[in-house]
């Protein structure tokens, strides 16, 4: 099973809190993060990654359905 | 380049009174590798200056806050403090983190800028009734932040008096024994654990009520973990903004064009308050120190595993490689991706909402006393880990 991860990059503030958590999915590479790769293994810490991040800026999907950030 | 032999230097730089960027932190940027510095206590630490090592140090997972806590770190006093989260590595931070994170985001903080902005009319209004001098710190900056994370955890505001003494000790860099700063932090646990068991009798809609749930129901946390967390919340969730509305005030009638400039104009404050995050050097000096958890080549020295290294951030804030006019208080950059807020998995967690506080309290200064000056001295805080007015008179 796969997850689909994206990145906001208008609202992104380049907080670095992803990258920090999951190099292996987000880089900060310039000024506002990006995924390293749009699909993901499913793993809690990407959920994690999407419900820290201070703009909101991550989204998760599995299969069209967004899964987080969680509510 | 490998270490030098040259004696480290003394450290922090910044002078306690005023909010200058000591000197030798642009000699520092400029220099070749990184600066050894020594505090007055624990062991010499690397010292980053330079926007880009700031970020890698602070974004990279090969730095460690947790290993800090089995090393003599270099600080200011002989306390050797307990930092809770602040001292965590993933995953046990992000288990913490994600249980807080939802009640900062940016959406759920802007449902509260008409309730800040009240705040902030109704004490300009009983400065105004009660007339000129009065103290900017005492009647406004702290009142804000205090009333709003107040509201947000559950904690009654009333009792502003109490921990305002609790939360200066527990920021406090030397002024007080190990003895004193051990009975301060229980006092300050015991206060947190009455309110919790209140909540736990009366649950209430905030979010100490949302972590005792998160206890109590998920086991997501232990006790004592509580207890610092919403410690904690309190603590930062107050004093950094306390002493930026002030710092902000401070810098804008120094240029006092710029003053003039968003009176006329407070369209421009959010841009304004993002530049005056950059520009403020609110750290007396760098603190909680990152651990390389492996050889990690920063800014061409190689930082071994296990060694320290320290981030000025406000003197990574003023580096001109990333920023142009470094020096200089302007309200049009394009981008402005200051570390004001840190970087990495300890960024400001209440960045959203401390941004916010600002914003509103600056606009409500802005267009409600135009005329706003000092009235007499400050007093500055000594001896804390930020810096700011203790007292500021000011008149309009």
């Amino acid at each position: 099973m796969s997850w689909h991860v994206e990145v906001d990059e208008h609202t992104c503030i380049g907080s670095g809190m992803c990258a920090a958590l999951m190099p292996e999915v987000f880089t900060l590479d310039g000024p506002v993060a990006r995924p390293v790769t749009s699909s993901v293994e499913a793993d809690e810490t990407v959920l994690d990654a999407a419900d820290s991040c201070p703009a909101m800026a991550i989204t998760v999907t599995d299969g069209g359905r967004e899964i987080g950030p969680r509510p | 380049m490998t270490a030098t032999h040259t004696e480290p230097l003394s450290y922090p730089f910044n002078e306690e009174a005023g909010l200058d960027l000591n000197e030798a932190y642009a000699a520092a940027r400029e220099a070749d590798g990184l600066v050894r510095v020594k505090m007055t206590y624990g062991e010499p630490a690397w010292l980053a200056t330079r926007y880009a090592d700031a970020r890698l140090v602070l974004g990279d997972r090969r730095f460690s806050r947790a290993m800090e806590k089995e090393k003599d770190a270099p600080r200011r006093s002989p306390v050797v403090r307990d930092g809770g989260i602040l001292q965590m590595d993933p995953p046990d931070h992000t288990r913490l983190r994600t249980l807080v994170a939802k009640a900062f985001t940016m959406r759920r903080v802007e449902l509260l800028r008409p309730r800040v902005a009240s705040l902030a009319s109704g004490l300009i209004a009983d400065m105004k009734a009660a007339g000129a001098p009065a103290d900017l710190v005492d009647a406004y900056a702290l009142p804000i932040p205090v009333a709003v994370i107040c509201e947000l955890l559950g904690v009654p505001v009333a009792d502003r008096p109490k921990f305002r003494v609790w939360s200066d000790a527990a920021l406090s860099t030397s002024g007080l024994t190990p003895e004193e700063f051990e009975r301060n932090r229980e006092e300050l646990r015991d206060y947190m654990r009455g309110l919790i068991a209140e909540h736990r009798v009366q649950p209430q809609d905030d979010l100490m009520t949302a972590l005792i749930e998160a206890r109590d129901v998920r086991d997501r946390l232990t006790e004592l973990e509580l207890v610092d967390l919403c410690v904690g919340i309190l603590v930062a969730g107050h004093e950094t903004t306390a002493s930026q509305i002030p710092n902000f005030v401070y810098a804008l009638l120094d240029q006092h064009a710029q003053w003039e400039r968003l009176c006329a104009d407070p369209d421009l404050i959010p841009a304004a308050v993002e530049e005056l995050l950059r520009f403020v050097p609110l750290g007396a000096g760098a603190g909680f120190p990152r651990y390389a958890t492996e050889d990690v080549t920063v800014g061409g020295v190689l930082v071994r595993a296990g060694e320290p290294v320290l981030v000025a951030v406000g003197a990574a804030n003023r580096d001109r490689l990333q920023f142009d006019d470094a020096d200089q208080l302007r309200f049009d950059r394009a981008e402005n991706h200051h570390l004001g807020f840190g970087h990495g998995v300890h960024h400001c967690l209440g960045a959203p909402l401390a941004r916010l506080e600002l914003q509103e309290a600056l606009r409500a200064l802005a267009t409600e006393l135009p005329g706003l000056h000092l009235a007499g001295d400050i007093v500055w805080k000594t001896q804390m880990l930020v810096r700011g007015p203790r007292s500021m008179p000011i008149g309009w």
